[in-house]
């Protein structure tokens, strides 16, 4: 069974809808003993991060996935569940939960590319440079190359050991759009609103026994 | 790079599609579900749902057809027409809509921009702006005006400006609508969009006027324009799709070629 983390961090059940396409059984709840019953877990999220934090730590949630997390359990971020597991970010000054050394930076403004003008959030379908060969994740497994994800934020992970980042994407500047180390991957991304390739991503999570070699 | 978005917009009324989309063996599709799950496969970006119903009770059935579209495609929908509170926006977003847009009463009521913004994020609204050309004046120096009511009834409010207050009240996108150009499939109004498009940073969506697969090159170059809506060059078959973004690929415009 999947766990999918809620702590009121906008609607959860677009990622509970695509694991049901994939016939895999979830529970959406902010019951962090009940999500000890799952095999995987996912953290997702929109929203801003000052608020997040907040019902992270209010629910006791914070401890729960800092345990996951030393515990091996397989764990997926995505969107704002990413950005809140590093250090900090800039959004609101927020002080996060610190499990990927970093922090959350905002685009800056007057990003251009070729010599236009970009908007501000990134939002929209944008490619993933993963990393390949045997550096490869196994949560990308069998994604294209130039398979593309849907986006949509205005801060951007910046771990501050390179060695986490396994994806990076180009919005003016080229930013960290997938970490993982150990058991934990995180997309800043949507899988479960990016089609196939998002599908696929989702699939091969709930597979994964939460290994990663580097 | 960001890719540049095709999106199909669905008239739903009384949970049914207004017009039948012509599929393969020119099939006529009604249902909006399936609808959604073919362009869904078909490539389109994103899709909208714009609902012309106007009893509660049909209202709960779109909600049903919102539901029912969440579990079955995998890419961001939206959902406008009459959703002018706040509660009508939560209903609409916990069936499983990502994106809400509000058009006549953001006019009526602009306080409704930043309370949903505030509650769901900015993410989540889209404003819906239907435009008329009018010779430039002191109240409206931008020549372009916002109408309401399918253009019936002026506003007296500069499309410019408001574009730009709705991005201070935290509006994620706009929708962009010519009623000049509508249903002529004789182009997008470029000369709006660009302006719209170059004085706003949020994204702008072209709506109005799609005929042909240069129309959408032209909207998304010169037009400056994020996004473009596509309804009836697609729904009765002249053009797929996959033709429109191949058109635009080859042409240097980045397009999802993959999905």
């Amino acid at each position: 069974m999947i766990g999918i983390v809620d702590y009121r961090a906008g609607n959860l059940t677009s990622v509970a809808r695509a694991l049901e396409a994939l016939n895999e059984t979830c529970i959406v709840t902010n019951d962090g003993e009940l999500l000890d019953d799952a095999t995987h877990i996912i953290f997702p999220g929109v929203g801003a991060a000052g608020a997040a934090m907040t019902n992270l730590r209010e629910s006791g949630l914070d401890l729960h996935l800092k345990r996951w997390v030393r515990e091996g359990k397989p764990i997926l971020g995505i969107c704002l569940g990413t950005q809140v597991i590093f250090d900090r970010s800039e959004e609101d000054d927020t002080p996060c939960l610190g499990i990927v050394p970093g922090e959350v930076k905002r685009f800056p403004a007057n990003l251009r590319e070729g010599g236009l003008p970009l908007k501000i959030p990134h939002m929209g379908w944008n490619g993933v440079i993963f990393q390949e060969g045997r550096a490869g994740h196994p949560v990308f497994a069998g994604i294209p190359a130039d398979a593309e994800f849907y986006f949509v934020h205005s801060y951007y992970p910046a771990p501050a050991d390179e060695s986490w980042a396994v994806g990076w994407t180009d919005y003016g500047i080229r930013f960290c759009s997938a970490v993982g180390r150990g058991n934990l991957v995180a997309v800043q991304f949507h899988p479960e609103k990016s089609g196939r390739p998002g599908l696929t991503l989702l699939a091969n999570f709930c597979r994964w026994g939460g290994t990663h070699a580097q | 790079m960001l890719s540049k978005r095709i999106i199909p917009c669905l008239d739903v009324r009384n949970g049914r599609l207004t017009k039948g989309i012509k599929f393969k063996g020119n099939v006529d599709i009604g249902d909006p579900v399936e609808a959604a799950r073919a362009y869904y496969e078909q490539g389109a970006d994103e899709i909208v749902f714009y609902d012309i119903t106007a009893s509660a009770e049909a209202r709960a059935i779109m909600l049903d057809v919102v539901k029912k579209v969440a579990e079955t495609i995998f890419i961001p929908f939206s959902v406008g027409g009459g959703i002018g509170t706040v509660e009508e926006m939560r209903r609409v977003i916990l069936a499983g809509a990502e994106k809400v847009s509000v058009n006549t009463a953001a006019v009526k009521n602009p306080g409704i921009i930043a309370e949903g913004a505030k509650a769901f994020g900015s993410q989540c609204i889209v404003l819906g702006m239907d435009v008329k050309k009018v010779s430039a004046n002191i109240e409206i120096p931008s020549g372009y005006e916002i109408v309401i009511h399918g253009g019936r009834t002026f506003t007296g409010l500069d499309a410019l400006q408001w574009a730009k207050e709705a991005a201070r009240l935290g509006a994620g996108e706009i929708c962009l609508n010519s009623i000049d150009a509508d249903g002529t499939k004789d182009g997008y109004e470029l000369e709006l969009t660009a302006l719209i498009s170059s004085h706003v940073n949020i994204p702008v969506i072209a709506s109005g006027g799609a005929g042909k697969p240069e129309h959408l090159l032209d909207v998304l170059t010169r037009g400056k324009a994020d996004a473009a809506l596509i309804a009836s060059m697609v729904h009765y078959r002249t053009h797929t799709i996959a033709g429109i973004k191949t058109f635009l690929h080859d042409r240097g415009v980045k397009t999802r070629m993959l999905w």
